[in-house]
């Protein structure tokens, strides 16, 4: 099948490729933009690992085509860092409240986490779990990823974070 | 997991759409939020030779008001129905239904038109269709028609629609205000299929029901719609004897398959359940 060139905006900057219709959108991040972060997972829509930013919305992108991204603007965790390099908030909550164990779900943890962020900047501890229910965790429970988002989600509206008393 | 080859098609309007659906013929599916097609692509499942992706067409979005009717766009996504004001205030089961599909990624990207289209029986917002009495537009090569929601489905994965022709848009009349309504659904994990679900819409007189309809997904090859369980709570106070009836009315036209979620007995179980728990908290909701 012939490729198509496509062009999208990855973390600021113009990302241009060939690719064939069946590219998915992952493969086109990781390959031809060299963006490793981005991880697959399941391959099969459940995990949540490829989770990327796409035009304000929080996508898997083992599910989407790279030519239906064309002329996108797309986030993904390695644009999560602020503008001089210092962790984000939620890069900062993951680190400070060990939201994480092999690491390997944390991308997309943190790129959904963004985007539910944006839409709600102050989610309570269901709100939160159900935010992140399409990003799978196989290491251990959820506990402190959500301590992570809250951590964030204080961080981002200037008030000081309390740990819930377990 | 990679779909075999095709050629990717982004027509600019439903006509274009059409053309090329009906030039391609059997070798081309049109491609709306991706989300049963793409992962079916990757399993080799499906393997369609041209993929005529519809979201370059800007006149299959949005929710609008039509009189006493509400018209959905097929584009319009799952999120896109939870944000919306309209469906919050008149088709509130549409919201609630919306908030069990998948999960929140899945939401953004999987459209309503898709899901009723696609003709699994899986998917749950068919089964609503059937209960609010909703007409699906079908546009193709011979022009634009209504089709019913309760006439669109005729088998799993079969339906209605004729060679070269696309569902643009749902059609549901508003139910009436102070409409009780509500999807149990029963499913063994977040962004799991239904075990079994019911979908009910009624309104209460004096403490007893007055109308009732009732739907099921994923108890059979295709969505139900449950008319005798229906009448059977019709009239009463939904009382034990009542629910247990429609219960009963209900699993008699269940015919699940035996799969991963449970032995067809156990789905027709639950489904009766579903039914019993969907009237109750429908009646709760009623005002």
């Amino acid at each position: 099948m012939p490729k198509t060139h496509i062009t999208m905006k990855v973390n600021g900057s113009e990302v241009e490729g060939l690719a064939e219709p069946r590219t998915l959108l992952v493969h086109f991040l990781r390959e031809q933009a060299q963006l490793t972060g981005t991880h697959i997972g399941c391959e099969t829509s459940h995990c949540g690992a490829c989770t990327i930013d796409i035009d304000g919305m929080s996508v898997k992108s083992c599910t989407m085509l790279a030519v239906q991204a064309n002329g996108c603007e797309i986030t993904t965790i390695e644009g999560m860092a602020n503008a001089d390099g210092t962790l984000s908030p939620l890069q900062e909550g993951f680190r400070m409240m060990h939201g994480l164990q092999c690491g390997f779900c944390t991308p997309g943890m943190i790129l959904r986490a963004h985007r539910l962020l944006r839409e709600n900047p102050s989610p309570t501890e269901a709100e939160i779990r159900a935010g992140i229910s399409g990003n799978i965790c196989r290491c251990t429970g959820y506990q402190n990823i959500v301590k992570a988002i809250q951590y964030a989600a204080a961080k981002i509206n200037g008030v000081e974070f309390q740990e819930a008393a377990e | 997991m990679i779909p075999g080859p095709f050629d990717y098609h982004r027509p600019a309007s439903v006509s274009d759409a059409i053309k090329l659906l009906t030039d391609l013929g059997d070798d081309a599916r049109p491609l709306a939020g991706g989300h049963s097609l793409l992962p079916m692509m990757k399993l080799r499942l499906a393997t369609p030779a041209h993929l005529i992706d519809l979201h370059g067409i800007a006149g299959l979005k949005g929710i609008r008001r039509d009189g006493d009717r509400i018209v959905i766009g097929a584009m319009t996504t799952q999120a896109e129905l939870l944000a919306s004001t309209e469906i919050g205030a008149n088709l509130p089961i549409l919201h609630e239904t919306a908030l069990l599909i998948a999960d929140p990624q899945v939401r953004y990207r999987g459209t309503l038109g898709g899901n009723v289209a696609n003709g699994d029986p899986g998917n749950d917002m068919p089964a609503l269709m059937l209960a609010l009495d909703a007409s699906y537009r079908l546009e193709g090569p011979n022009g634009a028609r209504e089709v019913a929601a309760r006439e669109f489905y005729q088998g799993a994965y079969f339906t209605a629609l004729e060679p070269g022709e696309i569902l643009t848009g749902m059609s549901i009349p508003v139910p009436p205000v102070g409409h009780g309504y509500a999807y149990e659904k029963l499913k063994r994990k977040v962004g799991d299929y239904a075990t079994a679900a019911a979908a009910v819409v009624l309104t209460m007189a004096g403490g007893k029901v007055a109308s009732c309809v009732i739907a099921l997904t994923n108890l059979h090859e295709t969505p139900l719609l449950a008319t005798d369980a229906a009448n059977a709570v019709i009239g009463t106070a939904l009382d034990d004897a009542a629910l247990k009836a429609a219960a009963n009315a209900a699993r008699a036209i269940m015919q699940p398959a035996s799969d991963a979620r449970g032995p067809a007995e156990y789905r027709i179980h639950v489904g009766g359940i579903m039914v019993m728990r969907a009237l109750q908290r429908a009646a709760s909701r009623s005002k």
